[in-house]
Parts: structure tokens; sequence; C-alpha cells
């Protein structure tokens, strides 16, 4: 219903630009000198009129409408279902919903229930069959004023115009409408972990096992809530993947850009960045079936003992992926130290790798470090690879052949599955995410502000 | 005759007299020539790690999954007699009838009949076992297609179980024993049987493409999670395309540099980095649970997927736009168009080929994406086939996620194989991105 | 087939291709040679050579950049190319040190040698070539360093001293050299980028000078800078000279007329005169060098 009146919508504002364009035609009296714009601007004028107002009341009242109904609805019923606790009331909105929506439920709907939810179809129908006339109103009003509002002398390429640069002005702020969501949307849920469990206790407290504060829900959760066996985990992973990806991804990016034939390069270059395409579930397969493992079996022949799970198997996979990041990011840092600085150091008989090591990769420091830092915060907040290779427990180590967890894995597993939205266990994610949050754009920011610099310095 | 200018006087070295340049050069060659040598080994051996790692990853799921392309069939000989599926004894022979008959007693009467000597019930169970669960319904699906069936015996080749298929396909050690694998003694026995009298092969495996996610490995397919992808990129290209290129527009072509513009050009750059997880969350928070979306939707999770692109397209888009020349958009002043009017017809139509390429190359990252739907409810278990954007929905990489947690060996196979399938479309996707970037790249 | 050809009081054995540019016609005296020459006018020869380039082509990938040129370079002289922008001089000068090794679709023929050794020769080290070619850049480029280190740089990638203290001696002593001592004396470890343009690229020269080279090519050394530093660059030369043999490449040809002993003019690749700056100047041999000179063109 709600799609066909859209496209509805659509059909009309493309015939009201006919209409207002002929009637540009007609108003000029078929001479379009005559006009402040061309026809075809009269059209889009009209056109706009006819769409734009009922297309913002049709996104408004598709919004708020099924809100508002199910208020109604449970305003509607007995006082006894009224009065039972949130979580119960919203375990009848489910049901609600999904016999409304033609579900199936899990246990026979009772008959109270079945009442509401033929109450909320009816007046579901009800609401449909105003938005309709309301956005036909809207629809032939529009029509009718740019009708009468077209003359020679309206600007209606200014107005048109203008709506555009509007329209232009707020999707660029869009951008920024979207980090208010994300730091409001995990900001409100994190204070409220915070009424709950202190700040100082999920930063500093050792221990992580949210699983048993949610089971005995009665006892304080506070002591289960510390997330420094997930930040050391985090970093565990991090630094492995760093301690693959870096060295790497430098000499790569430095042996392609200073050593290697156009012809090897051509080649060798793509085939590199395909790892950057790969989508990180398959690294996470990867190192789940194979890397880890291979990892175990080699322990033992050492006579190590290696978890299955290891931070050492997810940090190598991760740092293979990380490689082509830091290598193309290096690789546009090293292109930028000018041709000059090379000659420079030839010229006075040095080799290429005295070049290298004395004048480009202090000229390009500041760069490589900036990259460095936007790879560490890509491998901080990367989720699938440990959620497929590390493991679940929260180990406070530095062993990297032990089982460890990262604050993105905890992140999924306590979001995943039905949850109520309210519990602990669930406020812990978004407080979670907010850390996480906080310290990648910090990571973000000076690595970001750091390349910049460094990219003034030689424009 | 010629005159050099020569130096009066015959040169002298400095006071401090050094060596000769080319005695001390020599001296230190062999050290310096050494150690260019050892960073240039360095440097290859990087490369080859690195390339290596890329081959080792192709190899090794195209090494798992090809097999999962084909699938073992087990030939049947099969009766249709109405008397003995029929359940309700009416013994007539419409539709109602053929809807509610019992066809398991037709599988099981085949399977005896090529196996008389199997009896005792756990022998029959095994036995039973040799083909998919899914076989009765295959045969009920074959009726309704020809009715004419219905009291005539025929070979049908029924799919063969995921532990036959396994076996067939030499991946389970037969040397262990019966209590450490899969199969039973028995089964291996008939399956050798099948195959000397050429009742058992591999053939192409439609139902991985044709069939929705299945607890059973020999049903389970991709065809839902590969409608979920599409779904969901579909929503979020048409989100955040046209959302990417109007702010490109505005902050390369409209907006006066500024503290404002600057603000939202470090907002871009940063969401650019910002961890994907972080959007799930979001979407968690303000889609589902204060806008009301239905959970595992692809409309939820192509929204969440857009927030993420949008600083792809953003980005590609303003270097698109600033790569065409300045001398274009003053033509177009000078020739009296509108701001507005030198954008849409000059400048954007020039941009729109690097537009595009970073736009599809923004949409093959979404396609990969798995951790923020994760958050969404995007990883249930889903065997229908989404219908439309409200359906609850899995994607490609998710599916991959949830298949790789199970145990059974064919299930392995058919992770790597719908690993192949999503490389493939990202493949393609680049390799798109890639043809128009050459076919339309302008160098001014 | 070879040709023996006898020039001034020499006689040296050429091959066909190179004998076309030996076209020595310095005993006709005041005559004009016409346009449609391309064959070097002068004498390319001296008595005590530094370097002797014989029948050098230089190709970016199919562009023919140098066309058969021949000259020598002798010992403790001032040689300056001149000539229109694009006529192949610095391209000419870099493959004196071969720093056009660094691009890829360069490709040289013919023989440059230095002390009798081909510097195209298979064993010949570029590393030790240009130790002993050092070079100065059109733009100043020090190395984002210090003062101090950006002196200190090739001592110390070659070896040259085994203390600090020689180096320091050996940093100052180049400074001194360089007539740059007294500026920097104080800021010794301040970054080389904050010097004037003058005083970076005298600190380049200084920089060049420390590993004490042989021969020092200078291209375009004072187009970045004003009057007032250029002088003092020219003057560097000057005094240089003392010690070095010094290539330089040069738009102005006051500046040539300045500093060098002798001349040579480049045109779309040939080298179309060669000879001594007071004649070059006053009494140009070749239409189009007459043209160059009296800023016909240019």
């Amino acid at each position: 219903m709600q799609f066909f009146l859209l496209l509805a919508l659509v059909i009309l504002s493309a015939c009201a630009y006919f209409i207002g364009r002929n009637r540009a035609f007609v108003v000029a009296s078929g001479k379009i000198r005559n006009l402040h714009s061309l026809p075809s601007f009269y059209g889009c004028y009209t056109a706009l009129w006819c769409g734009l107002p009922a297309l913002i009341v049709f996104l408004i009242w598709v919004t708020l409408q099924p809100g508002i109904l199910i208020n109604l609805v449970l305003s509607g019923l007995p006082k006894e279902l009224q009065d039972l606790p949130q979580d119960r009331l919203n375990l009848v909105v489910n049901d609600l919903k999904n016999l409304v929506s033609g579900h199936f439920i899990s246990n026979t709907p009772d008959g109270i229930v079945l009442e509401a939810a033929n109450r909320y179809q009816d007046m579901r129908a009800i609401g449909n069959a105003a938005l309709l006339v309301t956005v036909l109103t809207l629809v032939s009003g529009g029509i009718a004023y740019a009708w009468c509002k077209i003359s020679p002398k309206l600007r209606a390429r200014n107005c048109v115009e203008s709506v555009i640069n509007i329209f232009l002005i707020t999707s660029s702020t869009i951008a920024v409408f979207i980090t208010i969501g994300i730091v409001l949307s995990v900001l409100f849920e994190s204070i409220r972990f915070f009424h709950q469990v202190p700040i100082t206790k999920f930063l500093f407290g050792l221990q992580w096992s949210p699983q048993i504060a949610f089971n005995s829900d009665q006892v304080s959760p506070s002591g289960a809530f510390g997330t420094a066996p997930l930040f050391a985990g985090t970093l565990l992973i991090s630094s492995i993947a760093m301690l693959v990806a870096v060295p790497i991804g430098l000499m790569s990016a430095l042996y392609l850009s200073e050593y290697a034939s156009p012809k090897f390069r051509a080649i060798a270059k793509p085939a590199l960045e395909i790892l950057a395409g790969i989508p990180t579930v398959v690294y996470g397969f990867f190192a789940a079936l194979n890397a880890a493992p291979l990892i175990r079996e080699i322990g033992t022949l050492l006579g190590l003992q290696v978890a299955s799970e290891s931070a050492l198997a997810a940090g190598l996979v991760m740092g293979i992926m990380i490689i082509p990041f830091v290598s193309s990011l290096s690789d546009d840092v090293i292109n930028a130290v000018p041709q000059s600085m090379r000659d420079g150091s030839y010229a006075l008989g040095a080799t290429k790798s005295e070049t290298i090591k004395r004048v480009l990769l202090p000229a390009a420091l500041p760069g490589i470090v900036g990259s460095i830092l936007l790879a560490v915060s890509r491998a901080i907040g990367e989720t699938m690879i440990v959620l497929m290779a590390a493991g679940l427990s929260a180990n406070l180590t530095a062993n990297p052949l032990e089982a460890v967890t990262t604050v993105t894995v905890q992140i999924v597993t306590l979001l995943t599955g039905d949850q109520e939205f309210d519990n602990s266990k669930t406020l812990a994610a978004f407080a979670l995410g907010l850390l996480l949050f906080i310290v990648t754009l910090i990571l973000n920011i000076i690595a970001l502000h750091v390349v910049h610099k460094y990219r003034e310095q030689y424009e | 005759m010629n005159k050099i200018m020569l130096p009066a006087s015959t040169p002298e070295r400095p006071k401090s007299a050094r060596r000769d340049i080319k005695t001390i050069v020599n001296a230190s060659l062999a050290r310096q020539h050494a150690a260019e040598r050892r960073f240039r080994w360095y440097g290859l051996i990087a490369i080859s790690l690195g390339l290596a790692f890329v081959l080792l990853m192709f190899g090794n799921i195209i090494g798992k999954g090809y097999r999962a392309f084909w699938q073992t069939y087990i030939q049947i000989p099969i009766t249709f007699d109405l008397s003995i599926m029929d359940t309700s004894g009416s013994g007539k022979r419409d539709l109602q009838t053929i809807d509610g008959a019992d066809y398991s007693v037709l599988v099981r009467s085949g399977l005896r009949k090529l196996f008389p000597k199997a009896e005792g019930k756990s022998q029959l169970r095994a036995l039973y076992g040799l083909v998919s669960a899914d076989s009765p319904y295959e045969l009920k699906r074959k009726i309704q297609q020809t009715p004419n069936l219905i009291g005539v015996e025929k070979e049908i080749w029924l799919l063969a179980s995921a532990q036959v298929d396994t076996l067939f396909k030499g991946n389970i050690n037969r040397m262990l024993d019966e209590s450490e694998r899969s199969i039973k003694n028995d089964q291996i026995e008939w399956v050798d049987k099948l195959q000397a009298a050429g009742r058992i092969e591999e053939k192409f495996n439609i139902a991985l493409f044709i069939n929705g996610d299945s607890r059973e490995p020999e049903q389970a397919g991709i065809r839902g999670a590969l409608m979920g992808s599409l779904l969901t990129l579909l929503i979020t290209f048409l989100l955040s395309f046209p959302i990417g290129v109007a702010t490109a527009v505005y902050l390369e072509e409209f907006a006066t540099k500024g503290r404002w513009t600057d603000f939202i050009e470090v907002n871009i750059n940063n969401l650019a980095a910002v961890p994907s997880i972080v959007f799930g969350l979001l979407g968690l928070a303000v889609f589902i649970n204060f806008f009301g979306l239905p959970r595992s939707s692809p409309l939820v999770g192509g929204l969440v997927l857009s927030l993420m692109t949008l600083p792809v397209i953003i980005i590609a888009g303003r270097a698109a736009l600033a790569s065409v020349p300045p001398s274009i958009r003053q033509a177009a002043l000078g020739m009296g168009a509108s701001k507005l009017q030198m954008v849409g017809h000059h400048v954007l139509p020039l941009a729109m080929p690097g537009m595009l390429t970073g736009s599809i190359i923004g949409m093959a990252r979404a396609l990969g994406e798995s951790a923020p739907l994760l958050m969404i409810g995007m990883v249930a278990f889903i065997v229908d086939v989404p219908k439309n954007f409200f359906d609850p929905a899995t994607v490609l990489p998710v599916q991959i996620y949830l298949w790789s947690d199970l145990p059974e060996r064919a299930f392995v196979e058919r992770t790597s194989a719908a690993i192949m399938i999503l490389l493939a479309f990202m493949i393609l996707m680049n390799g798109l991105a890639i043809i128009l970037r050459k076919r339309f790249e302008r160098r001014w | 087939m070879s040709k023996t050809t006898t020039i001034g009081n020499q006689t040296i054995s050429l091959n066909d291709s190179i004998a076309r540019n030996e076209l020595d016609n310095q005993e006709s005296g005041v005559q004009v040679t016409d346009y449609d020459n391309r064959q070097t006018v002068g004498k390319i020869t001296v008595d005590k050579p530094k370097m002797v380039c014989r029948g050098v082509n230089v190709y970016y990938s199919q562009k023919h950049a140098i066309k058969n040129v021949s000259l020598d370079i002798g010992t403790n002289e001032v040689i300056s190319f001149i000539g229109p922008s694009g006529c192949g001089k610095s391209t000419f000068l870099r493959c004196l040190n071969r720093m056009n090794d660094t691009i890829t679709t360069c490709r040289v023929t013919g023989q440059i040698k230095l002390d009798n050794e081909d510097i195209y020769e298979k064993d010949i080290d570029v590393v030790q070539l240009r130790a002993r070619v050092g070079m100065v850049f059109q733009k100043p480029n020090p190395f984002p360093k210090s003062i101090y280190e950006n002196i200190a740089y090739g001592p110390r990638i070659h070896g040259m001293v085994n203390t600090k203290s020689e180096l320091d001696e050996l940093v100052r002593d180049s400074l001194e050299r360089a007539g740059l001592i007294k500026e920097v004396e104080k800021r010794m470890h301040e970054p080389g980028t904050g010097l004037s343009g003058g005083q970076q690229q005298r600190l380049c020269i200084a920089r060049a000078i420390a590993i004490n080279p042989e021969v020092i090519l200078m291209d375009e050394p004072c187009s970045a800078l004003d009057p007032i530093a250029t002088a003092k660059i020219e003057e560097l030369i000057d005094e240089l000279r003392e010690n070095y043999t010094i290539v330089i490449v040069t738009h102005s040809m006051q500046q040539a007329a300045r500093v060098s002993q002798r001349t040579a003019y480049f045109h779309l690749g040939d080298m179309i005169e060669i000879g001594d700056t007071d004649q070059i100047f006053t009494n140009p041999r070749h239409k189009l060098t007459e043209d160059y000179i009296t800023g016909r063109f240019g």
C-alpha cells in the first residue's frame, strides 16, 4: 500500500512536470523568450510543488504511524494487561506485531491479544486511508498553486535551484548526523550501564564474566564487568597483527616503489591489493580452519601448550589482512617524497638502500606513522577474524599461545541472540562500543592530522 | 690558436690533505653493496610473502570448496504405487490424495528393493539414511509435476545424504573404527555396491543455488543469502549513491571553505575509519529500537551499510570532481550558465565515471561486510528466501559465518563454495570498476 | 670504417660517425656556418681531459633527446652548457654521473670516459662514480635534516671519517669552502630547510664537496636564486675551480661568460658549437649560436 502510494506520487509528479511546462508555454503565448527561465524549469517547479510537500508528510506519517497505533491499542487493553511489568508488556506487543504482520507466533494467542490485533489492523486501515486522502490533497493543492503562480516573470529556475541547493546542503550534513547518531546511540545506553556498574570498575576491573552477572542478577553485577582483559586481548592480537603487517607491508611498498621494474610493479601491486578486497569473514574462516590448527600442531611438535583458539592465529591472519592497508598507505607517503631528495642522495654516491634508509624513511616518517596508526585503529575494530578465530574466554595474559578475547568479540556475543534491551549485559555491549569508538576516534584523528600535515609539507 | 684558459697555478689539494675520493669509496664499496643486496632481499622476501598469502588463501579455499559444486546422487527404483502411499485410504487419484500421501514409504521400499538383506531397526535406519531427508518431498514435487507417474515404476536419481556424499568424495577415512566416523560399515558396503552397479554418481549441485539455508548440508543452498545480499545492496546503493554524490558536489563545487566544511570533512574522513561494528550498534539502537524497523530485514541492513558506504562514495566523488579542470567550469560560467547548470551539464557528467568507480568499490566492500549485520539480527537461521525489504533475511558473508560454525565436513565444503561465489561477485564488481576506469579515464 | 683526422696538434683516431662532428673550421676565421648545419662547430678536444665524451646519444622511450654529442672536459676548468629550454643540456649533464639511470625509460649510447675509464662500462660502480662526479641541482634540495646532518651524510655513507671530531672538522671545512660557515656556525643543528634559497644552494654545494669529488656538475644552480645569492654562488664556483672540474648548465649567458672558460651551445639535442667562452660570446661561428647570443630567440 505504502509502496504503491509512493509510486503514485512519482507518477503524479511526472505528470505535474508536463502540466507545468505546458502552462509555461501557454502563459508565454508560445514565445519562450518571454519567459524568465526555460520551460523545463517551470515543469520542475510544478513537480516540486506537487511531490515535495506530499513526500515529506508521507515520510513523517509512515515513521510515526506504527508507534502511535501501538500506543492507542495498548491503552485500549484491559487494565490487568496494562499493569504488566515492562518486559512482559513488550512480549505482548511483540506477539501483537507478529500477529498483525501475519507471522507465526510461538504460543497460541489468547483472545485479548487477538482482539487487539484486529483493532490494530482496523485502525491501520483507517490511518492508511487518511494518509491517502492527505497526500492526494497535497498533490492537487501543490499543482493548483504552481499553476496559478506560473507567469513569465516567475523565477522558476531560481526556485528550483534553491531547492536543489537545500538538498545538497542537507546531504552534506548527513555525515555529521551519522557521527552524532553514533555518539548518542552508544552514549545513552552506556550512561544507563554506568548507573549499574561504576565506570572505574568497568575500566580497571580485572574480571570479565557477564554470563555470571546475568545469571545471578540478584547480586550486584559490578564485579564481573572489568574490561582490562578485553583490552589486553585486543592489544595482544593487534600487536601480533602489526608485527606481521608493518614489516611486510612497508618493505613491499619500498620494494615496489624503489626497486621493482614497472612490469613487475604493474602485476604485483594489484595482486597484493587483492588481499584488501577479500571479505573479513573469509579471513576468519581461514584463520579458524587453517591457521589455528596449524599453529597448534607446530606448537605440539615444539612441545608447547597452544590453545586451539590462540591469539597468535587470529593475530597472524589479521596481520595478513592489514598488509595491503599498510603497503598502499605507505606507498602514497613514499611517493609524496619529492624526487629531488632521492636525486640529492644518489648524486652523492649513495646506494638505493642508503637513500631509502637515511633520506626517504626519515622524510616519510610522519606519514608512515600516520598510516600505521590508521592500521592499528583498523586492527582494533576488526571483528570477524577474532570472532571466528579467537576465543571467548577473557584471559588477562600476554602469552600469544593462549586464548584471549577482544572488545569486538564481546560486543557481538553480548548482542546476538534474542535479548531484552535493558539488562546490563546488552548495555555493557554499548559501553564497550563507546570505548571502542573513542579509542579509534582518537587514533584516527591523530593519524589523519599527522598525514595531513605531512602532505602539506611537500605541496 | 685555441687557448683554453687553464688555471694559472697548478692545482693543489686543500691543506687538510684528504685521501683521494676514489680510494676512499673503494674501501667502503663492498660493505655498501652487501647492505644494498641485503635490503633488496628483505624487500623481495616481503613482497613474496604477501603474494604467497594471496595464493595460499585462494588455493586453500578453492581446494576445499570446488567439490561442493558437485553432489552425489543415488539411483533408486521407485514404484509410485498409490495403494501404499495413500494415507487417507480413499484410493482416489485426486490432488488432495497426492498432497496428503506418504512419500517416505516409496523411498524406503525402493531402498529395500535394492538391498533386501537389510533388516533390524538400526540397519534399516542406516539404509534409509543413505538418501537425503528431502527425498520424499522431491518425489512429491515430481508427482505434482507429472501426475501420470502414479502406478509406474521408474528409476529416480535421489539426493544422497551428506555422509554418503562425503564418503563418495573420498573425505572419510575408511580405515577408522566405525565408532569414530559418521558413517556405518553397512553403509560403506552399500555405497560400494551402488557404485559397482553404476547407481551412484556426482552431478552438478543445483541445490546449492536454488535452496535456502538448511540444517542438512546436502539441502543447504545460498539462494536466500544471495537474495538477501541483493536486497540489502539495493537499499545501500539507492541511499548512499545520491546522498554521496550530492555531498561531494556540495563540498567540492558550492561550499565556501570554512570551519563548517572543515568540520564536515573531518567527520567524513573519520567515519571512513570507524570500525564497522560501531555502525551495527548505531543500527541496533536507532533503526531497530528507536524507529522500530523490522529486525533482520534487508531494509535495516541496507540502511546500516549505506552509512558505511557513504564516506567511501563521498571521498571518491570529491576526487573525481577535483580532477575536472577549472577551465571547463570557467567556460560554462562564461556562457552564462548558472552554477548548478555548470555542474549538471559539464562537471558532473565528466566526473561520473570516477564517481561510479568509487561507488562500485564501495558496494563491493558493503557486499563483503558482515560484522554490523550481526548486530541487527541478520544472523538468524532463515530457511525462506526473502521476498521483500521487510522479510527476515541474511546475507552471503553472514551465511558463510553461520556455516563455518557447523562441524560437518559437508558444510566446510559448502562454506568454501559460498566463499568462492562471494569472491566471484567481488572480483566481478572490482573488474567492472577497473573497466569503467580504463574506458572513461581522461587525463587532462 | 675509421678515419684519421687532425685537429690542432693532436691526431686521434675516430670512427666515421664521430668524424661528422669534427668539422673544425677554426682556420676559416669569421665565417659563419649556416642554420642547416647540425654538426658541431669548434674544437672539442683539450690538452688535459678529465672527461671525454664521444658520440653520445640519449633516448627517452622514442624521443631522441641528445644526438651524437662529443666533447672533452678539461681538468680544473669550468665549462658551461648553454642553450634554449629543452635543448638537452641538462639531459647531457645528467649522463655524466649516470643520474639518468634513475629514469627507467632513458637509454644512453656512446662513450663517456672519466680518467680513461668508460663510465657506462658494465663493471663501473655507479656508487663510486657518483662519489667522484658530484652534482648540484636546479632547485636546492637539502634533506629534511639538520645542516650538520646534510653535510655529514656523504662522508658517513662512504665511511670517509672514523671519529666524531674528524667529521666535525670535515663538516666545518666543507661549509667554510662553500662560504657558508659564518652564516650557519650557530645553527648547525637546525633543519637545512630553514635556510634561505641561496644558503640552501650553497649548503647543497657544501654537501657535494664534503666528499671531495673530482668533478662537480651543476644544473642551473642559480635559476631559483636572486641576484645577490647568484653572485655569491658564482664567486664560490670561481674559487672551487682551483680544486675541481666544474660543468655548469645555465640559462644565463652572462653567467656563462662570467664563470666559465669554455662554453658549449646546445640546440634541440645537438651540440651546435663549442669553444672558448670569449670567442663564443664575441665571435660565434654558427648562425644558431649567433641568434641565441644576440637574443633573437631562446
